[in-house]
Formats: structure tokens, C-alpha cells, sequence
């Protein structure tokens, strides 16, 4: 094994387990405990908001999956790679105050929180609490893979071992910390993440003798590298504008980054996270794509795209930095997971558990199941991540487009539109989710685009005309809900 | 709250334009992207002029694309953005 390599792991996952730590105090002391575990009581400030936003969005495939390709495709991909800058701003941008005061004065703790008061339906309640398990599940236990991998290959430890030291560090700090503990961790985990970009962008521009040396390097083994269109000049414009949708402005609806969206502070912290996420997003988008790209002249002919990022490390860095930068893509595997284990741990405490199971639990009984049922489901993961079913993956191949398609409408139009109604946003959700699955099983990349861009615009003018046709019905019925609200 | 929703929070006014802003930036964005990308990145390989080693339509597009974007996002913020109180005081006559 590689001590020097293995020292700055072992140095962050103490630090990581400190702030867990820390972060229980809140969780003992707290007078509100859901608030308090599941959203930190809205007191995150403007850095730990953005680092947590930018953290929990760049996960494995920023790191290992994106570099890889840029690696195969070239200078097209990491233009593609660039769509992501609008996350940084566009999510709280939209988002923004209006979420924030209202699901202030819905008190709202989870996304699914603010829909059920939004939209005054069940079924909502019901179809977006199974799809973000059933999503969110399947996503997380394909990072919990890709995290024991990353650690396999740096270490040198079996497959078993190296996710078993994974769980475990994971698991410790969220089900001690909760939120807060996540929240903190991600900031952490963020600036690792950007120091790590630095420090191996540079020294692989050194290593490949500048970045004119680079270019030309590229353009003699296929000039397709430095075009916009990819090595085999298959990246059509429609194809990579695409991911504007995908992943640009769709993250919106992603429910771990839109519960982010109702924890911070006041209007200064949401307005300094703009500033900071439109910053770190943008480095680190560029920062670790260009290295995809720069690493193919200093070490061709790497078959696998995952190996890219930590064989460049190794090349062109000394050992214990390579270590440290390393790090990197383990902190963005765990900042991910951590935030999608305290979501899916949320959704089914708040919404399925408190709504339709027991609804007058004692607030210490809701605090022994919130941690354990964050236990229990950290473990399912590790057992699942073990040897993954092939349902597992197939469902992680739907998790965030599907999740776009389910909830851009709701969520937005329930802000924006006086008139969105529960018929509404049933239909858009139904149709968004099973069009998308529909779409990419049977016919994918219709009109040249991603498979996620017909659903999301099938689901938009499903919500407006069924809300607008219903509209009237629902006031005639208003009258009457009111006095059975009033009775309950 | 439901009661009056005659009555608009003063605050949402406020989130809406916000709102708008943030649109309007992807668009810009979107517009810089895409332009720079293809307009320049479609000319044949020999053709391409270099900006500190880069391929020009890379340069303008995503480097130069993002400084821009950034420095945009900055001034809308500091200049336009309002600060507002995002507690609920009218939620707790309910």
C-alpha cells in the first residue's frame, strides 16, 4: 500500500467525522429536532450554502465519469461540461425568496413538505414521496459503488473492505449530525474539491509542456479533439445543448438540491451564494474537464474512462499530493451520498411515516426512528452496493432526468402560477416520469436531443391545460373544502 | 394564508423579478455559449486561430463565457437583488 498516497484520506475522513461530531450537539440540544435533522434549522450561511449546493450536485461524475470522457472526446466535451455553469446561479435564482418564504410560512422541512401544502393532494404527497425513494435509492447505492471503487483503486484494499470503510464513514456523521452535519461536511468537502482542481489542472499543464504544446499534440493524433463536435465528430449542437436541460436549469427539480433552497439563513446568505456557486461551479466544471482532455497526450491509450483522473494524479503529481487531490473525487462521491441518505431518510420519516402512519409520534420517538431509519437505510445500500441488482442500475440510468421530469412543473408553476393545481401537477408528474422512461427506452434522442427535453416539455403543457380545465371545478369546490378544514 | 390571497405578500413581488432576472442570465448565457461554440468552432481544424493556446471558439465560449457570466451574476446581485425578511410574520395570526 501506498502510505503516502493514503495519509491525507485518513487525515480527511477524521476531519469529516469531527464535524459529525460537532454537528450532533445541535441534533441533542435542538428544540425542534425534524428541523434541526433534516434541515438544519435554516441557519446555514452564504459559503456553506453554496459549497453544500455546488458539493452535493458535482458528485461522481464530475470527478471520475466527465474527466474520463473528456479524455475520449475532447475539447466538445467539456462544452458540453459547461451547461452546468447556469446551476450556480439559476437554482437559487428561481428558487430563491419564494421558496424560501414559503415554505417558512408552510413550515416545510422537506420538498415534498412544501408540495402537500402547495397543492392540498395526497396523491402528490404519495407519488412524489415513492419516486424520490425508488430514485434517489437506486442513485445513491450506483455512487456508494463508485465511491468503494475509487477507494479499491487507491488503496489497494478488496472491493468489500474498501466499501465497508466507506459506509462506515458516511454513515457515521449523518446519522450522529444529520443536516447540519451533511451541510458542513459539504463545504469541506467543496473547498477539497477546489483545491484539488487547481493543484492538478497546473501540474498537468506543466506536464504537458504548456497548453499550445497540448493542442497540437491533440490535433496530431486526431484534429476532432480541439472541435466542438467530439472525437468522432458525433456531438451534434442540438445534442449538446441538450444538457442545458438535463443539466443546467433541470437541476432545479432535483429534490436534494431543492431542499437546500429552503435552508439557509436570510436574503444576504442566499445572495452571497449566488455569487459564490457561479464561481466554484464554473472552476471546478472546467477545471476538471479540461484535465480529462490535457491527460491524453501525457498518458495515452488508457482504455477505461474512470481510471483517467486517479492515473493522471499519480503521473503528474508527487505522491502525498496526489493523496490530497485524490481526496477530491472521494469527497464529491461523499458529499453526494451523504445528502441523498439524509433526503431519502427524510422522505419517508416526514412524509410517508408522520403523514399517513403515525402522525401524533412524540417528538422522542420521531427522533430514535430518524436516526435509525437513517442507519438502517445506509445499511440497504451497502448490502445492495455489495453486489447491485440489475434493477438497481436501471433505475439509477432514470434517477435525475427522472426526477427533472417529475418535479420542474410542480415546483415552479406551484412558485410562479396563481393557477397550478393538483390536477396539474399529478399530470405533469405522471406523464414527465413515464414518457421520460418511455422516451429513452424506446426511442432515444428523439429530434437529435437528450431524451429528457420531450418529457419535460410534454409535461409543461400537460400541467397548464389540465390546470386551466380544471380550474373551475376546483373553485366550486374550494367552498366546501374550506368548511371541512375548518371541522378538522 | 389561504384566506388572503387577495392581499399579495409585498415580498413575492420582489422573488418574481428576481426570478426573472435569473431566466433572463440562462438565456444570455445559453445565447454567449452556443454563438461562440459553433459559430467559430465550425470552421475547418487549419482555419482556427489560438488565444493562450486554446482554439478560439473554446476561449470565448467557455472561458471567456464564464468570467463573463460571473461578473454579470455579481453586478445583478449587488445592484439589483433586495434583501428581504424571510421570516413569516403574517403566517402566525393563522
Amino acid at each position: 500500500m501506498n502510505w503516502a498516497v493514503i495519509t491525507p484520506l485518513i487525515i480527511f475522513l477524521v476531519v469529516i467525522f469531527f464535524i459529525g461530531f460537532w454537528a450532533s450537539k445541535y441534533v441533542n440540544t435542538s428544540s425542534n429536532f425534524l428541523q434541526e435533522y433534516f434541515l438544519g434549522s435554516r441557519e446555514l450561511g452564504g459559503f456553506v450554502l453554496a459549497m453544500t449546493m455546488t458539493a452535493t450536485y458535482g458528485s461522481a461524475g464530475s470527478f471520475i465519469g466527465g474527466p474520463g470522457i473528456a479524455y475520449t472526446e475532447g475539447l466538445g466535451w467539456v462544452l458540453l461540461a459547461m451547461s452546468q455553469v447556469a446551476t450556480g446561479y439559476f437554482v437559487l435564482m428561481i428558487l430563491g425568496k419564494k421558496f424560501a418564504i414559503m415554505s417558512r410560512k408552510y413550515n416545510s422541512i422537506t420538498m415534498v413538505d412544501f408540495l402537500k401544502e402547495r397543492y392540498k393532494s395526497k396523491w402528490v404527497v404519495i407519488i412524489s414521496a415513492v419516486s424520490i425513494i425508488i430514485f434517489l435509492f437506486s442513485a445513491m447505492a450506483a455512487q456508494w459503488v463508485g465511491g468503494a471503487r475509487l477507494l479499491e483503486s487507491l488503496t489497494g484494499l478488496n472491493y468489500t473492505t474498501a466499501l465497508f470503510i466507506f459506509a462506515v464513514s458516511v454513515l457515521v456523521y449523518v446519522v450522529i449530525g444529520g443536516f447540519r452535519a451533511v451541510a458542513v461536511t459539504d463545504a469541506v468537502q467543496g473547498v477539497v474539491m477546489v483545491i484539488g482542481t487547481l493543484v492538478l489542472l497546473i501540474a498537468t499543464v506543466i506536464a504537458g509542456g504548456g497548453i499550445s504544446n497540448i493542442m497540437a499534440d491533440l490535433t496530431a493524433e486526431n484534429p476532432n479533439f480541439i472541435t466542438p463536435f467530439g472525437a468522432d465528430a458525433s456531438l451534434t449542437p442540438a445534442y449538446v445543448s441538450s444538457f442545458w436541460i438535463l443539466v443546467g436549469v433541470g437541476v432545479v427539480a432535483l429534490p436534494q438540491i431543492a431542499v437546500r433552497a429552503m435552508s439557509y439563513k436570510n436574503s444576504k446568505s442566499l445572495h452571497r451564494a449566488i455569487i459564490i456557486g457561479t464561481v466554484v461551479v464554473g472552476f471546478i466544471m472546467l477545471g476538471m474537464h479540461l484535465i480529462g482532455v490535457f491527460a491524453r497526450p501525457i498518458l495515452p491509450g488508457i482504455e477505461v474512462g474512470d481510471k483517467v483522473m486517479p492515473l493522471i494524479a499519480l503521473e503528474v503529481l508527487p505522491a502525498w499530493l496526489a493523496g490530497i487531490v485524490l481526496s477530491a473525487p472521494l469527497a464529491a462521491i461523499m458529499s453526494t451520498v451523504d445528502s441523498l441518505l439524509i433526503l431519502v431518510s427524510s422522505t419517508i420519516i416526514k412524509d410517508v411515516y408522520l403523514n399517513y402512519i403515525e402522525p401524533k409520534a412524540s417528538s422522542d420517538k420521531i427522533k430514535k426512528l430518524s436516526v435509525s431509519i437513517t442507519a438502517v437505510l445506509g445499511s440497504i445500500v451497502f448490502l445492495m452496493a455489495l453486489n447491485p441488482p440489475d434493477l438497481l442500475i436501471w433505475l439509477n440510468l432514470f434517477a435525475f432526468g427522472g426526477l427533472e421530469a417529475a418535479f420542474i412543473w410542480p415546483i415552479v408553476m406551484g412558485l410562479y402560477w396563481d393557477k397550478a393545481n393538483k390536477y396539474g401537477a399529478l399530470t405533469s408528474m405522471v406523464l414527465g416520469i413515464s414518457t421520460y422512461i418511455l422516451f429513452d427506452t424506446y426511442y432515444p434522442q428523439p429530434l437529435g436531443m437528450h431524451s429528457v427535453v420531450l418529457p419535460i416539455v410534454i409535461s409543461f403543457f400537460a400541467f397548464v391545460i389540465v390546470s386551466i380545465m380544471t380550474h373551475k371545478k376546483l373553485m366550486n369546490n374550494s367552498t366546501d373544502q374550506v368548511q371541512r378544514s375548518v371541522k378538522a | 394564508m389561504k384566506r388572503d390571497s387577495k392581499k399579495v405578500d409585498p415580498r413575492y413581488k420582489i422573488a418574481n423579478r428576481e426570478a426573472l432576472i435569473g431566466l433572463g442570465l440562462v438565456i444570455v448565457n445559453f445565447i454567449w455559449w452556443f454563438s461562440f461554440a459553433y459559430g467559430m468552432g465550425s470552421k475547418p481544424v487549419d482555419e482556427y486561430s489560438y488565444i493562450f493556446g486554446f482554439p478560439a471558439w473554446f476561449f470565448y465560449s467557455c472561458i471567456v463565457g464564464t468570467v463573463i457570466m460571473t461578473i454579470l451574476v455579481i453586478v445583478v446581485v449587488k445592484f439589483w437583488f433586495v434583501e428581504v425578511d424571510l421570516g413569516d410574520e403574517e403566517g402566525d395570526k393563522e
